[in-house]
């Protein structure tokens, strides 16, 4: 925006040119901890994304005769395998770290893509209501009423098993308790007062949803996206559990878990290290969450 | 002398803590004798509520702490116990039994889920250990004293099945079920409607003077103040600046503060002989405006909106409710029509329908000439420029995640008419014309008060120099000296920008300030309409009658003996 002269009151036109930056605005509504946290997720992501390049093993290579080793720290750790080693003497950083990227990508897609759908027909239902929102909620309350394994049966045995079909049916999975919050918010914002002043005013619908109402219920929706952050990534380890998700031996979080089950008692570690990891990066993700709701809020200062 | 029942010493009351700490009262005295009723007057903010709560030792309740001073309260025993020390079994043994509280609002005021008349009868068993059935009978017989009619049915509905002025009555009945010595009533009325607010003040003195129990009565009207009180405390920011008998009060009243307060209360009949409306404050003979044109503006012609009742599982259609119900009338340019009438008479629908906010199904509404209501939505669109209109609730017209800056110069940007720097200027044109500040454009709803948000929608509804502007209750919700400032730029603007007004309200007061002519509508359908002169000095029908009649007279001296309402 160029600088514009205001013969009056140019203090505030100052001012408000720098209708300041959203992302400034909320740098600095976050404390101490909350910004190592987002500098650490900020890494996280970055460690994922650049697996291939830091792993110091493939995730796949075996060398059997380092079975089950302990992480650096404890007897018998081998050194260069610095969080152990799994049953087949894979190296548990490395995969981790594979693990960790695949995991990302499909918890942060396939959550992004309930969101939309879920927040898309969730308005469409609110804000149309009439015959249109009845039948959005009808197929809300049928999807609810199905068991999420099935549906993701019957997507995998229909369209195969790959990654996207994957993150696609993940996606599905929690569209509806989006859909159905979205709605209740939409239809109590489009009541106020304020909208109908918007609308008599002469505001078209795009500009009464995109400029009073979505920004009104971005607060719930926020932090229904962070508690279900985790249980996507979840989702995906008890599908690949039922062989639906990513198949072995690729290495995704959640299906590390499930592969140390039957070394619990004796080589512990193989499940813990990937457990741990989602345990920080959901507690990571359910902070932000927190942060941005607030930082969102013009009311809290 | 007698012993006073409540006296309150040097009450102070804060919020919060360390820095963010807030005095909420400061070193408040005044006391209470048996059945004296006191009123509290002050606007919002001036700590009124709070030490009526302070009373109950209820301060902790939303945050606040007593800081020094005692609230002693003389129990049925004589024995005298300070209530800012009292521990919670002692209080809750005083709270219901020996002081009870009515609130403002009665539907939040009682339990959804259970019969009016159980929840009577529960106070009852709780406090006195009755038996259900003595507790049950004793309800019936606290519903017949507060006038209700029909009781045995009453006793067995729900709080929803009742109009708002019979769940305040229940909301007493079940205050008095202990015959306490002292009720408190947290402005008790302001949630009803006039008529209903007379029947109810009416009430509350008789049942007093019954049970010889004294009133402690929170209000920021001063003309229920002169319908009720024997002596007045006048509190802002949580200081008394005045104590006084209600006569000498309303004669002389010694601080500046409650001479304002007395002059923003509109008195009917104030503008008897007087044609054009009057700002508050000025004397109206000595006011000559601008006249309104005789031409019309706009003309409303048999509208009708018709809500549809649907049925069943199949949603048949078994009837309406014909909140508008073949509505005529003609508003000039320059003129103020408004529109009384008691809540669900239609009134707010008629406007909404004009603006096309509620859909009406029958009539015209015809706007220089263009019926309104058959334009598509492109031309509608475009007429929305010369039609605004301001809510009520000043709270829920801004939209909390706007800046005022972005609140105001919406209706701009919609229709394309500024941009840039001269967006701007107009932005700070307009919130200088409704007495506002420049900095004040970029601070959100949150940071106002009451009476700056409805100057931003005002500010929002004259930015597109509107012909018509429909003030649906706006000031309504606003403090008595508050709304006295805001009808008064209302007439201002009127004056400058040629505005015509429909100006919907129940308040018979502000009514007659302000318009040039007045429309009375009950139940959907317009009963009386007429010059303002015609309809205050002399009204047609019994229904005008009783909404003036109704208005509480600021004047104490004028203060009629109760009259026994019949309530339907």
């Amino acid at each position: 925006m160029t600088e514009i002269s205001v013969p009056i009151g140019s203090a505030i036109s100052t001012a408000r040119k720098g209708k300041p930056n959203l992302l400034v605005t909320l740098w600095s509504r976050a404390h101490l901890v909350m910004r190592i946290n987002l500098v650490l997720f900020v890494l996280v992501l970055l460690v994922a994304a650049c697996a291939q390049w830091i792993a110091p093993f493939g995730p796949d290579a075996q060398s059997l005769l380092s079975r089950l080793k302990p992480p650096v720290g404890f007897d018998g750790a081998k050194v260069g395998n610095w969080l152990g080693t799994d049953q087949l003497g894979r190296d548990l950083l490395s995969r981790s770290l594979y693990g960790l990227q695949l995991t990302m990508a499909i918890a942060l897609i396939g959550s992004l893509i309930s969101l939309v759908l879920g927040t898309t027909l969730g308005v469409i239902a609110g804000y149309a209501r009439g015959w249109v929102g009845g039948v959005v909620m009808a197929i809300v309350d049928i999807q609810l009423a199905i068991p999420f394994t099935l549906i993701a049966l019957v997507v995998i045995a229909v369209f195969g098993n790959s990654l996207p079909v994957l993150i696609i049916t993940i996606g599905l999975a929690g569209w509806e308790v989006y859909a159905r919050l979205v709605r209740a918010q939409v239809l109590a914002v489009s009541r106020m007062p304020f909208v109908e002043a918007s609308v008599a005013a002469g505001s078209c619908h795009m500009r009464i949803l995109f400029k009073h109402i979505l920004p009104n219920i971005v607060s719930p929706i926020i932090v229904v996206w962070t508690m279900t952050f985790s249980t996507l990534i979840l989702a995906e380890s008890s599908l690949s559990f039922l062989g639906l998700g990513v198949q072995p031996p690729t290495a995704t979080l959640g299906s590390m878990v499930g592969l140390g089950r039957d070394y619990l008692a004796s080589s512990p570690w193989i499940s813990l290290v990937p457990a741990i990891a989602i345990m920080l990066i959901s507690l990571q993700v359910l902070l932000i969450g927190d942060w941005l709701r607030d930082a969102l809020d013009v009311r809290l200062k | 002398m007698v012993q006073n029942l409540l006296s309150i010493e040097n009450l102070s009351i804060s919020f919060g803590r360390g820095d963010k700490a807030r005095r909420v009262v400061e070193d408040l005295s005044f006391s209470i004798a048996p059945g004296e009723c006191v009123a509290v007057v002050g606007e919002s903010g001036s700590g009124k509520s709070v030490t009526a709560f302070s009373v109950l030792g209820l301060t902790g309740f939303n945050g606040g702490r007593i800081e020094t001073g005692a609230i002693n309260f003389t129990r049925r025993n004589g024995q005298v116990v300070d209530l800012a020390k009292a521990d919670e079994k002692t209080l809750r043994a005083i709270r219901g039994d020996e002081i009870a509280m009515v609130f403002q609002e009665p539907m939040t005021a009682l339990n959804p889920v259970f019969t009016v008349g159980e929840q009577i009868s529960e106070v009852l068993r709780q406090h006195r250990g009755m038996d259900r059935q003595a507790a049950d009978a004793k309800a019936l017989e606290l519903i017949t004293r507060v006038r209700i009619t029909d009781p045995a049915r009453r006793f067995k509905q729900y709080p929803h099945e009742l109009s708002g002025g019979m769940r305040q009555r229940v909301v007493i009945a079940m205050a008095l079920a202990c015959s306490p010595r002292l009720l408190i009533a947290d402005e008790p009325t302001t949630a009803l409607d006039v008529t209903i607010q007379a029947q109810v003040l009416d009430l509350m003195r008789e049942l007093s003077r019954e049970d010889g129990m004294a009133l402690l009565f929170i209000t920021h009207d001063m003309g229920v103040v002169a319908e009720m009180a024997d002596r007045v405390v006048v509190m802002r920011k949580g200081v008394r600046v005045e104590e006084q008998a209600v006569g000498p009060l309303f004669a002389a009243p010694n601080h500046v503060y409650t001479r304002r307060l007395l002059d923003a209360v509109p008195r009917l009949g104030a503008m008897a002989g007087s044609t054009g409306p009057a700002p508050f404050g000025t004397d109206p003979a000595a006011c000559q405006g601008k006249q309104p044109s005789s031409e019309a503006l706009l003309e409303v012609k048999n509208l009708s909106t018709w809500f549809p009742i649907h049925k069943g599982v199949l949603k048949r259609h078994v009837g309406d409710v014909r909140a508008v119900d073949d509505v005529s009338f003609t508003i000039g340019r320059g003129e103020t029509l408004s529109l009384v009438g008691e809540s669900g008479s239609g009134k707010s629908t008629t406007g909404r329908s004009i603006l096309r906010l509620a859909n009406p199904h029958a009539g015209q509404v015809l706007l220089e000439g263009r019926d309104v209501l058959k334009l598509d939505q492109q031309a509608m669109r475009a007429v929305r420029r010369d039609m605004q209109i301001v809510f009520q609730d000043p709270y829920a017209a801004l939209d909390p995640r706007l800046d005022a800056f972005e609140q105001i110069v919406e209706p701009l940007v919609i229709h394309n008419i500024d941009k840039g720097s001269a967006l701007r200027d107009r932005a700070i044109e307009l919130v200088r014309r409704v007495g506002l500040e420049d900095e004040h454009l970029e601070r959100y709803p949150h940071e106002f008060s009451g009476g700056q948000r409805q100057r931003l929608c005002i500010a929002r509804a004259i930015s597109l120099s509107p012909k018509l502007i429909i003030a649906d209750e706006s000031v309504s919700a606003l403090d008595v000296s508050i709304q006295a400032q805001v009808v008064n730029l209302l007439m201002e603007l009127q004056q400058e920008l040629g505005l015509s007004y429909l100006f919907i309200s129940h308040d018979m007061g502000v009514v007659e300030r302000i318009s040039h002519r007045v429309a009375v509508m009950q139940h959907g359908k317009i009963v009386e309409i007429g010059s303002r002169a015609q309809i205050f000095e002399a009204p047609g029908q019994d229904y005008t009658r009783q909404l003036i009649a109704a208005v509480p007279v600021a004047d104490p001296s004028r203060r009629v003996a109760p009259k026994l309402p019949a309530f339907a």
